[in-house]
């Protein structure tokens, strides 16, 4: 266990390592001067040398690369070169915005898809089971941001039961704050739970063919019992690998979503700051989506571990 | 089994990484953002509906319209104004006077002003101001405070500024960003804490979100009517219109989608405002190198654009067509649409004889909702007429300023200028992206500036015809100043004159 649990921070590190040299250089190549870009197309070539120098970046690469880490690990990346204002608290209140839409989004599909999924498995030859597959077809063919235009048609502009868009942090308006959050986490999850939910049933619809299932109705266990107390777990690991997948490319993919509804999170911070050329900002949000989906990874990993015991032994393999 | 779904999950890692990336690295053009706060609670408060977000606070040193429209007047204040129809008033100035040589201004000012860092308003701190643009100011818009010569202190509220020749701009300038008034002890921090005489301070900002501008309890003037306003920006029209149908903001200060207007002129519950900006559309051509430099070509452009056609199309039908570089606001303006009126055969007959008929033009637009709109308007108008014409788009702002406007590297193009008075800014400087050199063009707003009012008058409507019959561009309208509102707001300001959104006149019934 714990051999395989350093294997995997090892991996970790590893990956975090390449993926920054990755975007470092990425950002590096890119044509156009940061500081020129910054100071617009007027300024005279003593001002770009002058913020060239503030913004370190008359130093040779590698001394930039290593600034640049040193400041991210210590969580003081620094000031952005349009704003002027610190890039770290920018990009946190942005991300904690992110993460509850996502976070709420998969919570949703989850409620929605593993029940759903398990029924539909267990009934995949009757009628009901059918029905549900097909809706669930549909759902994964209606993309996140049509289903946000739909939900706003309806409920807000329509009925005038939640608001069309905007966003309140939960300390200043719980209430406001959660009516705000239903219809964006609706199209999100909605839209999850549909493709989530066809993982499920078939995970389960596997399981099911196991031989430790009959042995458990052997037993005398009901179907549902021997699925409830063998199958599920089982059922777990593949559903828990494409959680971690859809969590990770969501940090990203919410940014239709937080369009439609005007939500100031991380996706939209990214295409503002390529829009206005605010490449150490660009660079900072890049590496932080590429962190937390290393992250994201590494927790699916580590739930391995825990959801499958056989994965804890022979950890040299 | 489970090494295959490990490669498969780290794949995809990668994947999204590089998805990351592509996405940094295209820049897309289109953007995500804004948001909300909650419905209004107090009479009071006011949230107001805007599309472009400031990128930072500091007009001094970077350039656009997003920062003096949040602040000019409303946190920052002028020696003198502008009101709604144009005309100059005083603000920090009680009045002024000009030399018999029209080179001297002598301002008197107020005698109770304090900024809002707590330091009283004195003649050193104007002195103080308009020195400062030589000194410290970045944008290019900075050069028109390059007449001034001298500033003197005379007394704590009398304020002495000599030019280096007599300039009628100059004054005007002075209602504009360059005129803010600063605090000695308070430009620190220009980029996230404005420090203004102002009825208004920055109370919070919401970055990618909104603006909130809150009334200064020590306000030495007039207190305005609400106690906060809220400027929330929206990128996506539809998202504005929707947060204005479900209460959360009370005003749409800049309405992107003029086709949708109808739904709320037909619902009692809001009021919908038409009025005049500064903003020209013009459809730009490359006077300096190409096929534009022969003026047949551009003559024949100007005879193939229906304008009429053209605004109802693209603007749906709001928007009025102007004719040269002036507003209709300025006191100088005059019709000049008859002097290209829409001719068709005409323009192919000038394109023939021209002998640019087979050339292909480019016609490079940024990524704006007018432009991409009327962009394939004009396209097709121009295709009409036997003109070859590419369109190409530019991402808004940095593909099309560092292509476009730096490089010039461009046949045609479609912008709106939204400066006001800026007739010189466009077509006076020969190195500017228009690369409109005409000496005698130049030689009559020389002598717009120096004269009398009434030689301004004159000079100014002579240039602008001057411009308008060498086809300089064409003028394809005037950006009409779209408001809707919640049927109690009063006070909107109906015409967009000035750079600022002047909230001190609002309120509520």
């Amino acid at each position: 266990m714990i051999v395989r649990l350093m294997q995997r921070i090892a991996i970790l590190l590893a990956s975090l390592v390449v993926s920054s040299v990755m975007v470092f250089a990425f950002m590096a190549v890119l044509p156009g001067d940061p500081a020129r870009v910054a100071l617009g197309t007027s300024a005279s070539d003593t001002a770009v040398a002058q913020l060239r120098e503030e913004f370190g970046l008359d130093r040779p690469l590698v001394v930039q690369y290593f600034n640049w880490v040193q400041g991210l690990l210590t969580f003081d990346p620094g000031n952005s070169y349009i704003s002027q204002a610190p890039i770290g608290p920018q990009i946190a209140d942005r991300l904690l915005v992110t993460l509850w839409l996502v976070v709420t989004g998969m919570v949703l599909a989850c409620i929605l898809a593993i029940p759903m999924g398990t029924l539909m498995a267990v009934r995949h030859r009757r009628p009901s089971g059918l029905i549900l597959s097909a809706l669930s077809q549909v759902g994964v063919a209606v993309p996140a941001f049509l289903a946000g235009i739909l939900l706003i048609t309806v409920f807000a502009v329509g009925l005038g039961w939640l608001p069309a868009n905007g966003w309140t942090p939960p300390a200043e308006d719980p209430v406001l704050f959660l009516k705000q959050l239903v219809l964006p986490a609706l199209s999100l999850g909605m839209v999850q739970a549909a493709m989530l939910t066809r993982y499920v049933r078939s995970a389960v619809l596997d399981v099911l063919r196991e031989d430790y299932l009959r042995t458990a109705r052997a037993k005398g266990l009901r179907p549902t019992q021997a699925l409830l107390r063998h199958g599920l777990r089982n059922a777990a690991v593949p559903v828990v690998t494409v959680l971690g997948l859809h969590l990770a490319t969501l940090l990203v993919g919410a940014v239709v979503i937080e369009r439609v509804f005007v939500i100031p999170g991380l996706g939209s911070l990214l295409l503002d700051s390529v829009s206005n050329r605010d490449l150490i900002m660009v660079q900072d949000v890049v590496m932080i989506i590429a962190m937390a989906v290393l992250l994201v990874n590494f927790l699916v990993d580590v739930a391995y571990l825990v959801i499958d015991p056989r994965l804890r032994v022979g950890g040299a393999s | 089994m489970r090494h295959q779904r490990q490669l498969t999950r780290h794949t995809a890692t990668v994947a999204a990484t590089l998805a990351c990336l592509l996405l940094a690295a295209c820049s897309a053009g289109s953007t995500a953002d804004g948001n909300a706060d909650s419905p209004d609670k107090t009479s009071d408060t006011l949230k107001i509906g805007l599309t472009a977000e400031p990128a930072n606070l500091d007009f001094t040193k970077t350039a656009g319209a997003a920062i003096p429209q949040a602040l000019l007047y409303n946190v920052y204040q002028n020696l003198v104004k502008l009101d709604q129809s144009g005309k100059m008033q005083p603000e920090l100035a009680t009045s002024w006077t000009l030399s018999k040589d029209r080179k001297t201004y002598t301002f008197q000012l107020v005698k109770d002003a304090e900024f809002s860092n707590g330091a009283p308003f004195t003649a050193e701190d104007a002195k103080f101001s308009i020195e400062r643009v030589k000194s410290d100011w970045t944008i290019s818009l900075k050069s028109q405070m390059d007449v001034v010569d001298t500033v003197q202190a005379v007394s704590p509220t009398e304020l002495k500024v000599t030019l280096k020749e007599p300039s009628n701009d100059w004054l005007y300038r002075m209602t504009t960003r360059l005129g803010a008034m600063f605090s000695r002890t308070g430009v620190g921090k220009l980029a996230t804490e404005p420090v203004g005489t102002g009825p208004y301070t920055v109370k919070k900002w919401n970055r990618g979100d909104s603006i909130t501008l809150a009334r200064r309890d020590d306000y030495w003037g007039r207190e305005p009517h609400f106690a906060s306003v809220t400027l929330k920006y929206f990128k996506d029209p539809t998202a504005m219109n929707n947060a204005l149908l479900t209460g959360t903001i009370n005003m749409i200060g800049q309405m992107q989608s003029p086709d949708a207007l109808d739904q709320f002129k037909s619902n009692s519950k809001y009021k919908v405002v038409e009025g005049s900006t500064n903003g020209e559309v013009v459809l730009s051509l490359n006077n300096g190198s190409g096929p534009m430099r022969n003026p047949k070509v551009r003559q024949a452009v100007r005879y193939a654009i229906d304008h009429k056609a053209l605004v109802d199309t693209c603007w749906a039908g709001y928007g009025k067509p102007i004719g040269s570089m002036v507003a209709p606001t300025d006191p100088w303006y005059q019709d000049l649409t008859n002097e290209y009126p829409y001719d068709r055969s005409k323009a192919r007959q000038l394109l023939e004889e021209s002998g640019e008929a087979g050339r292909t033009l480019r016609l490079r637009i940024p990524t704006l909702p007018y432009a991409t709109a009327c962009g394939t308007v004009v396209k097709s108008q121009l295709e009409q007429a036997g003109f070859k014409v590419k369109l190409d788009q530019l991402e808004f702002p940095a593909a099309w300023l560092s292509t476009v406007f730096k490089n010039a590297d461009y046949d045609m193009s479609i912008i709106g200028h939204v400066e006001p008075r800026d007739i010189q800014a466009v077509f006076g400087d020969k190195t500017y992206y228009t690369r409109y050199d005409n000496p005698q063009f130049r030689a009559l707003l020389k002598k717009a500036d120096r004269g009398t009012q009434e030689e301004q008058t004159t000079y100014m409507r002579e240039a602008a015809r001057l411009l308008s019959r060498d086809a300089a561009a064409d003028w394809l309208f005037l950006l009409p100043n779209l408001m809707v509102a919640d049927k109690g707001i009063t006070g909107l300001p109906v015409n967009s004159v000035s750079e600022s959104l002047d909230l001190t006149g609002l309120s509520r019934s």
